[in-house]
């Protein structure tokens, strides 16, 4: 049988942390990267008699998040307790949501090759984070660092709708870029504020849905997508050669690009469900969500409707900077400063663009502010820099952010554009490249483009080049 | 008569007319725990030394006028599953030997404000799963009244120093008759506040939906004062009650004309002792003569409350429990290799054989398969033994049943035998499984001088009510003047 005949259904379990200030149950701050143990309280260590309190941002940001992703919102919820021994675990029961979720039902459209896909979402429940273990590979010690235990989460649930590791992925960054739009979560991938628990079965064209595996607390979309495309093959391979799939969970290795069973008894976890009997039941009245409704922030469909109406800006355009709530913000914030939208655009889709694929950074890493981009592209404007000496300025400010007057001040990369000095510059070219000056003079117009661009070579390219152009002209016209 | 004999209410007027002062009554209490605690082993952890210096400075503060409160300087036992700052919380389990609490629970904050004076961390049933604080990891406590009987449990070690006179009151939690039990068989008042009346922060928790902490005292005036304290809503439990602040002792009115008193003849059947049944039924006939209508009804719960019981409070321990598991400020086995030995070892050895086995009971009713048949089927008729309480209140202000079907047993006689010792509980079970309030307080003594406890049960946050009924009948009875246990007669 052909490869074409099956289908594959892949469901996401996607986790995001919430970017409140405090914990779900108790005040400690959620900061990261602290000293190890500064931001914990009894509660979130889950000391002898100490008693959640349920974070009201925490169900508010749960609740936005079910608004942006079209869901129905429970207005009689609850939580539970979910069982299990692990020392990143203190209370030895996580607190989540079993049977009442915040939000069920919901719905988000993806871009696909065949055009938009509506990908249902079954469920949105909040939860706390456990600790972490740091293994000390010196002393061959685990150690406990409960600072990011209790930091609240919201676990997105996906219908089996998503047919893809492209679909997948179009999925999980649509998703992170709702979420960020709402301003509910950061979606640090690199701090794992962001991750997915990544189901995939195959099955024939028109038979009942295969056997699932599951590979858990995925946080790179490049990985999800070589897990899914692996696992996809693999499964096939098996059903191919008469075997039948195992329901497990797996690993990923980055490293060999393929999956490996977890040990058996991991998985056999029954978490013994109940309902959380220190916490009292979420009630929610119809004004309360209607005025989470109302103060919603705008979604990324309709920024990207705004840009096209009213800044006419081609569809690429429009798709690169609002994919990300961070590009978007810089790019209004800094059009805004400087007034120079198109060229803000230009140098987001651009360059800022290359530079964050050439080091694997997400846009919310960007180090400089909006201001530091407004700047640049003002001076460019004013001629004190040319857009070549701009690029250099940009790699700068990724490295080291600073006032881009100020780099160029320093690195000394201010432009040329004192007239003495550019004709002394243009004699000297002119000098040396007679071949070319005949060629001009031959009617040959590519030649003035050399020259220039000697001339630039020359003054590692600082000189005006609009100078540099109107005085060669002028030169070798005489 | 001796200091340590007084209530705290009578300490309070002696204070008030100078015929004693803080450091005199500290001292009488220091001095009485060090002649009895060797025979009573009431304590897990004796603070003498500790209240002397803090009844010295309680005392120039109260001449400096920096402290004015009236119950400034009186002191109190705390049960030892109740988080104390600096001093051992060990629930008298070899698992938390070592466990000093970094926090204050709520009800500490407010004993502290009032500047009582902690006099020590009182023994108990383990993690307070018991009805004989035989279960206690470190000590067996005896009954005052007689010493080779136990104080019933949990809270044994609190009801048996407030017998005993080695605090004037008491600290002790009750999740399904853990103060009423202990004080019906000690022959002193506890009280088991409605569900939320009292935090539970800071309560090390046993089953989460039906522990409270309250007063074990010498009388019914102590016991509304030690409420007064104790109560009010807590923005650290999100299940304590938002209700305004009642003044409890205002509540003692003495007068029970009216009064309409259902006595349901369920619980004066089968199992339950003669002598306790016609103790109860005489002092229901007092109430009579005081003016309250009496009236025998059908209360047909109690054996569907302690099925009911043993199912939620087991399933909600199995999970409270896990966070004893050797990794944090547990007890951790030294023969422990691996993570799975270090849950496993530690748990094994650190918990005692009635707390291990409630929590496989409590693994086992929520295990997946099960969990509708029991823990969901134990929540239906959680409802049901509501709705039928809440039937008998619709008629009567108040349900008066036996406290404990017996009187103290024998040190041994029921530690093996899981089941019977479960039963010491029949009474008293079903007001926790309904959340209500209900007190014990004595009522008379059995043919062997043992005291025999009267349960008074009201309405949800009706405290006043159950305190005024228990105070009036308190004065006709005259239990502290015509009896005391041996034990205090012979000092």
């Amino acid at each position: 049988m052909a490869r074409e005949d099956y289908e594959a259904v892949i469901g996401l379990e996607v986790h995001a942390e919430l970017s409140t200030k405090t914990k779900i149950f108790c005040n400690c701050s959620t900061k990261f990267g602290g000293a190890p143990n500064t931001q914990v309280c009894p509660v979130c260590m889950g000391m002898p008699g100490a008693l959640p309190v349920l974070n009201e941002k925490v169900v508010e940001y749960a609740v936005k998040a079910g608004l942006a992703t079209n869901c129905t919102i429970s207005k009689d919820s609850k939580n539970d307790r979910k069982n299990y021994f692990y020392p990143d675990t203190p209370r030895a029961y996580q607190i989540s949501q079993f049977d009442k979720p915040l939000c069920e039902h919901g719905f988000i459209e993806i871009d696909t090759n065949n055009g938009k896909k509506k990908i249902r979402i079954l469920r949105i429940h909040i939860e706390d984070d456990a600790g972490k273990l740091n293994h000390d590979d010196f002393s061959g010690d685990s150690l406990v660092d409960l600072n990011r235990a209790g930091v609240p989460l919201i676990e997105i649930v996906s219908e089996p709708d998503i047919a893809s590791a492209e679909e997948a992925d179009s999925y999980l960054k649509k998703l992170k870029s709702i979420l960020e739009y709402i301003e509910v979560s950061d979606c640090k991938m690199e701090e794992g504020s962001y991750r997915a628990d990544v189901n995939v079965s195959v099955h024939k064209k028109g038979e009942p849905l295969g056997t699932r595996t599951e590979c858990k607390n995925m946080s790179s979309f490049r990985s999800i997508v070589r897990e899914i495309e692996y696992e996809i093959e693999r499964q096939i391979d098996l059903l191919e050669s008469g075997e039948k799939v195992k329901q497990q969970t797996l690993r990923w290795d980055d490293v060999s690009g393929k999956t490996f069973a977890m040990r058996s008894k991991e998985e056999a976890q029954d978490y013994r469900y109940f309902p959380e009997p220190d916490l009292v039941a979420i009630k929610l009245s119809d004004e309360y969500i209607q005025n989470v409704k109302e103060n919603l922030p705008e979604l990324p469909e309709s920024r990207k409707e705004r840009y096209f109406n009213e800044y006419n800006m081609t569809e690429k355009e429009v798709g690169i900077i609002t994919a990300s709530k961070y590009l978007s913000d810089l790019f209004e914030a800094a059009s805004e400063i400087c007034g120079n939208r198109k060229a803000v655009s230009n140098w987001i889709i651009s360059d800022i663009s290359r530079i964050l694929n050439e080091k694997e950074m997400e846009p919310s890493q960007i180090p400089f502010t909006a201001e530091h981009l407004a700047h640049m592209v003002q001076i460019i404007d004013k001629g004190i820099i040319s857009s070549s000496i701009g690029k250099k300025v940009l790699e700068e400010m990724f490295e080291n952010p600073r006032e881009p007057e100020e780099i160029v001040k320093e690195k000394g990369w201010a432009q040329i554009s004192d007239e003495g000095e550019i004709k002394k510059i243009v004699c000297e070219i002119l000098e040396a490249n007679p071949q070319s000056v005949a060629d001009f003079k031959a009617g040959k117009d590519r030649a003035l483009g050399f020259l220039v661009g000697q001339a630039m070579k020359a003054t590692k390219g600082k000189a005006n080049p609009q100078m540099l152009n109107k005085m060669f002209i002028e030169e070798m016209n005489k | 008569m001796n200091t340590t004999e007084l209530t705290v209410h009578e300490l309070v007027e002696k204070l008030e007319n100078n015929e004693l002062t803080i450091k005199d009554i500290t001292k009488a209490y220091v001095d009485r725990i060090a002649e009895k605690e060797p025979e009573v082993e009431a304590f897990a952890t004796t603070l003498t030394s500790e209240a002397v210096e803090q009844a010295k400075s309680i005392q120039t503060k109260i001449d400096n006028g920096e402290i004015t409160n009236k119950l400034a300087g009186i002191p109190i036992g705390i049960k030892d599953n109740i988080c104390t700052k600096g001093i051992k919380t060990t629930c008298s389990s070899k698992m938390l030997e070592n466990f000093v609490s970094p926090y204050d629970a709520t009800v500490m904050e407010k004993i502290n404000e009032e500047n009582l004076i902690n006099l020590g961390k009182l023994n108990m049933d383990e993690f307070a799963m018991g009805s004989s604080t035989e279960n206690s990891a470190f000590k067996t406590t005896k009954n005052p009244w007689d010493l080779s009987k136990v104080p019933g449990g949990s809270s044994g070690g609190s009801a048996a120093a407030v017998a005993a006179n080695m605090v004037p009151w008491a600290l002790g939690s009750d999740t399904g008759g853990s103060i009423r039990q202990p004080a019906s068989l000690c022959g002193v008042v506890g009280l088991k506040p409605t569900y939320g009346l009292v935090s539970r922060y800071g309560l090390v928790a046993f089953a989460s939906s039906l522990d409270q902490i309250g007063p074990i005292t010498k009388d019914v005036t102590d016991s509304a004062m030690l409420l007064n304290i104790i109560a009010g809503h807590d923005e650290k439990d999100t299940t304590s009650a938002n209700i305004s602040k009642k003044d409890y002792v205002k509540a003692l009115m003495g007068n029970v004309k009216g009064l309409k008193i259902g006595v349901p003849k369920e619980f004066f059947g089968e199992g339950i002792n003669e002598e306790v049944k016609k103790s109860i039924l005489e002092t229901v006939e007092k109430y009579k003569e005081l003016g309250a209508e009496v009236e025998e009804f059908s209360l047909d719960i109690a054996k569907y409350s302690l099925a009911a019981y043993y199912i939620i409070a087991c399933a909600e321990a199995s999970s409270n429990l896990g966070r004893f598991d050797g990794i944090r400020y547990t007890y951790r086995s030294p023969n422990a290799k691996t993570l799975e030995e270090i849950f496993k070892k530690s748990r094994s050895e650190g918990f005692g054989a009635e707390v291990k086995r409630r929590i496989i009971l409590g693994t086992y009713v929520l295990s997946a398969g099960y969990y509708d048949a029991y823990y969901k089927k134990a929540q239906k008729v959680r409802t049901m033994v509501m709705d039928e309480f809440n039937k008998g209140f619709e008629k009567y202000d108040l349900i008066i049943t036996p406290t404990s079907p017996v009187t103290a047993f024998g040190i041994g006689e029921k530690s093996n035998n899981p089941l019977e010792m479960y039963l010491a509980d029949i009474c008293t079970v079903s007001i926790n499984v309904a959340g209500l309030p209900a007190i014990s307080i004595p009522c008379g003594v059995d043919s062997k001088g043992l005291p025999i406890g009267m349960q008074i049960i009201g309405k949800k946050f009706n405290e006043e009510t159950i305190l005024n009924a228990a105070y009036s009948i308190e004065k006709e009875i005259k239990f502290r003047e015509k009896y005391k246990p041996e034990f205090i007669r012979e000092s």
